[in-house]
């Protein structure tokens, strides 16, 4: 899609150059220069804690930069603040959201910048815009709804609903599909290019390469805080795209799992009803799921936002109450409603969101990897074998290629896909029967992704039932033995992934009801 | 420009975080040079152990209290607990709950010793501060509230208790327990010492201070780690009920007398020194070496005060103007570490 404005012709829209930041213990940006065309979709690009979203918020204004300079126009500018950078027409998505959970989505959308009308909050037009705005990114949200009742694809919508709010020139966007399912990439795919024909220009980040085929014309790629070169996407291919992000060539990245012996029943669901996380009052209800994963193999459970894949994780997990029915582990069933128990039944979630609901942001990496495994390191009267421990973090660092300073750093420092990996360290540290993954590899790099995707295969060898979550479906049909597909709070299918084609997939995902029946 | 390792950061020093750690021990030191310069009695033996010993029965509460505000929890009910459990423990020592109305006498003070009062002050800290966690985690009640009931609640349990007067006159044994030494070291200082230690080492080296930590920093995501956030809550209440008792123990023993109106304001003091010490009220973040010192600031800074005659009324405007400030400080270092 190469269709955007000729470079070269008149000067860039934004050029930044030299731009240098550290933080303690760690060189994030290092001399980076940057150049964005109007009317241009530019992907940035770079492995997991290569420097991209500290080199947007710099951009954005929430960051300031060691060294370097921005110009605007061919104009040198000084962006101190978000609002400066909004000033000049600059509006951010970030990757961690920023909506205000207690405010409502209209609310959210016009956070201070509300209508007036005589000086009151102006109501009427604040709902009328949101529900315009809301329709235009294809979302038929009511403004009246908590953002604290949305879910992640939902919330994101919402960002980007705030975005297109404000008139700009430049939209960053960092990973703003990592959290979406495919009709909803497409339009925001869609909203991008009419930005482009609108004459704004783009900055897209995103670790799902075929994307970026799709959608960017120029590209970015850093590695290590360094800039490693720019080109037109039309120009690479994506191993061109993957050989600059690692430095090295890959092999093939994506291997199907093949061999696999399913062993007896781990995990059983047997009638499950249950009507989700109280506080949401939009949560899909689960009716009458039946479902058993075997030791050693890999389910996949497919559908589409809001068929109740997670209300099922969280059900089977005993994070939310359940209506009917029952969880067994490997035949004992499990006392429902609390995830202590279930943990010590042997079953593990990495949930989907990892800032809500898995990590703790403020705390060392230490904390939060071992958190769930302390009983194994801990010996009489409680105190924690720190050494076993530092061990456990070292053996996950390297296991999973955790970038991080120092096991004390606040995990919140550390980069989207090395937050997501250290989510992922914990769960495996505590060497479970069943491990749920719902989203497990979202925000993470190419390269780790295959990383992610072998260690499945690895801990489905090694005897673990594994059920796992994902909104791609090629990553769906890649790591399971076996796809149950799910709409509406039902299970709608089952395909052995020898039949399994994206085609069988999505009409059982739409349209499963009927033919279930 | 370039450096040779793209790796290796240089090794910048953060002002910042450097200011927020030590920002409370820099300016006690500054504080205490700036009282000995005005009045050189403040470096005496005698009143360093005086503020020592002042600062100790705060200190205590202190301890539980960063227990607390660790799982984002505050307890306004110290002050009240800590006289309601000191009563019990003189009327207890002073021969039962007959003698309770015994204004001012120093009656016969066998008693059942300090053994039993001092065990008495102890379970009415921990079944009350109990009582309190029950309310907090099964009723799901706000900290704030129920622990703004407590404070009502002790303080009149404690003047019904009284019958309106203090209890006084304990024997040599009892009287040690807040007037003796330790070698040169006054004993609640000891007591204060061994607490301060014990749970440094608890909160750092346990898997419950790690609990503690993790349900301040994310509730939501400690219960979906397996932790369980109820019980957890409810021992960080059972510890300050704990430290409360032993402060009004250690309390009436020191003023060789125990009334229903000690301990007022207290909440605010040890909240302030908490605060200080870096401990934030968002949870999940603070030190028990941070609560020390901010304790022991405070403390030098109302002695200080007090030596060189500031009123009591200005004193209390000064702490209302510092606990404003430190939690301007803590809120400005957390949109920091949001933004960094
Ligand atoms: N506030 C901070 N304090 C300390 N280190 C930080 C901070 N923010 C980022 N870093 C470090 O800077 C480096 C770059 O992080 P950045 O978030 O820019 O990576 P990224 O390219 O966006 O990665 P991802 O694809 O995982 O989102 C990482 O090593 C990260 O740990
Ligand atoms: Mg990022």
């Amino acid at each position: 899609m190469a269709s955007g404005v000729e470079r070269g012709s008149g000067p860039p829209l934004l050029r930044m150059t030299g731009i240098r930041k550290s933080f303690p213990g760690v060189l994030a940006v290092d001399g980076v220069d940057l150049e964005v065309a109007p009317g241009e979709i530019h992907a940035l690009l770079g492995e997991n804690g290569a420097g991209k979203s500290t080199l947007l918020k710099i951009l954005a204004g929430a960051q300031l930069p060691d060294e370097g300079s921005i110009e605007l126009d061919g104009r040198p500018i000084e962006i101190l603040s978000p609002h400066d950078a909004q000033e000049q027409g600059i509006v951010t998505i970030y990757q961690e959201f920023n909506l205000v959970p207690t405010l409502t989505v209209a609310e959210n959308v016009f956070i201070g910048r509300e209508p007036t009308r005589g000086g009151w909050i102006d109501w009427g037009r604040m709902r009328r815009e949101t529900r315009a705005i809301m329709d235009r990114v294809g979302l038929a949200l009511s403004p009246d709804r908590l953002v604290s009742d949305l879910s992640v694809a939902e919330q994101q919508m919402v960002e980007i609903a705030k975005a297109l709010a404000i008139q700009s020139r430049l939209i960053i966007m960092d990973e703003p599909t990592s959290a979406l399912a495919e009709g909803e990439v497409a339009r925001l795919f869609a909203i991008c290019r009419d930005l482009q024909a609108a004459g704004i220009a783009v900055i897209f980040v995103s670790h799902r390469l075929d994307e970026v085929k799709q959608l960017c014309d120029r590209l970015t790629v850093l590695r290590d805080g360094q800039l490693v070169g720019s080109a037109a996407v039309a120009d690479v291919s994506i191993e061109d795209i993957i050989r600059m992000m690692v430095g090295r060539d890959v092999e093939r990245l994506f291997k199907q799992r093949n061999v696999h012996r399913a062993g007896e029943p781990a995990l059983r669901v047997e009638g499950l009803h249950a009507s989700g996380d109280p506080r949401d009052t939009f949560a899909t209800q689960l009716r009458g799921i039946n479902l058993e994963v075997r030791h050693g193999e890999i389910v996949g459970l497919a559908g589409l936002v809001g068929a109740g894949r997670t209300e099922l994780a969280r059900a089977v997990f005993g994070a939310d109450r359940i209506d009917a029915g029952r969880v067994l582990v490997e035949g004992v069933p499990v006392q429902p409603g609390s995830p202590r128990r279930a943990i010590a039944a042997g079953i593990g979630l990495v949930p989907e969101d990892r800032k809500q609901q898995a990590l703790f942001l403020a705390l060392a990496v230490r904390l939060n990897l071992s958190i769930a495994a302390l009983d194994r390191l801990c010996g009489r009267l409680g105190f924690i074998d720190r050494g076993a421990e530092t061990a456990m973090v070292e053996e996950y660092r390297e296991r999973l290629n955790i970038r991080m300073p120092s096991a004390d750093v606040a995990v919140g420092n550390l980069s989207g896909g090395n937050q997501q990996k250290v989510v992922l360290a914990r769960w495996l540290a505590l060497q479970p029967k069943v491990l749920i993954v719902d989203e497990p590899t979202r925000g993470i790099d190419v390269a780790a992704k295959a990383e992610v995707h072998q260690l499945l295969y690895e801990l489905a060898d090694s005897g673990i039932a594994v059920l796992a979550i994902s909104s791609e479906l090629p990553e769906i049909m890649t790591i399971s033995d076996r796809i149950l597909t799910m709409r509406e709070g039902r299970l709608t299918g089952e395909l052995p992934i020898a039949d399994a084609t994206e085609e069988k997939l999505m009409q059982l995902m739409t349209m499963g009801r009927e033919r279930a029946a | 420009m370039s450096t040779e390792t793209p790796a290796a950061a240089p090794a910048n020093f953060d002002l910042f975080s450097f200011l927020a750690k030590f920002a409370p021990l820099i300016f006690l030191l500054v504080l205490m040079g700036v009282f000995a310069l005005l009045e050189p009695r403040f470096l005496s033996p005698l009143n360093l152990f005086n503020v020592m010993r002042q600062v100790s029965i705060y200190g205590l509460l202190a301890i539980g209290m960063t227990f607390v505000i660790l799982t984002r929890g505050i307890d306004l009910s110290v002050g009240s607990l800590l006289a309601f459990a000191g009563l019990v423990a003189a009327a207890v020592a002073k021969g039962g709950f007959e003698s309770r109305f015994a204004v001012g006498t120093a009656a016969e003070a066998a008693g059942y010793g300090w053994f039993l009062a001092m065990l008495a002050a102890l379970a009415v800290g921990v079944v009350c501060g109990g009582l309190q966690g029950l309310a907090i985690t099964k009723l799901k009640v706000p900290p704030f509230v129920v622990t703004l009931g407590g404070m009502s609640a002790f303080r009149g349990a404690a003047l019904l208790f009284a019958g309106g007067g203090p209890v006084s006159g304990f024997d040599d044994a009892y009287r040690w327990w807040g007037q003796g030494y330790i070698g040169p070291i006054p004993v609640p200082v000891v007591i204060f010492a061994i607490a301060a230690i014990i749970a440094a080492i608890a909160l750092r080296y346990t898997r419950f201070g790690r609990n503690v930590y993790a349900v301040g920093g994310n509730p939501e995501a400690a219960r979906l780690s397996g932790l369980d956030v109820d019980r957890i809550t409810l021992s960080v209440y059972v510890i300050i009920g704990f430290m409360a008792g032993l402060g009004g123990f250690v309390l009436s023993a020191r003023l060789n007398s125990a009334e229903a109106v000690a301990g007022l304001t207290y909440e605010l003091t040890v909240i302030a020194g908490v605060v200080i010490g870096g401990t934030s009220l968002f949870g999940g973040i603070g030190t028990i070496f941070g609560t020390v010192i901010g304790t022991l600031l405070i403390g030098v800074l109302l002695n200080g005060l007090v030596l060189n005659n500031v009123s009591s009324y200005v004193q209390q405007i000064i702490i209302g103007v510092i606990i404003v400030l430190a939690v301007a400080f803590d809120t400005f270092a957390k949109s920091r570490r949001k933004r960094a």
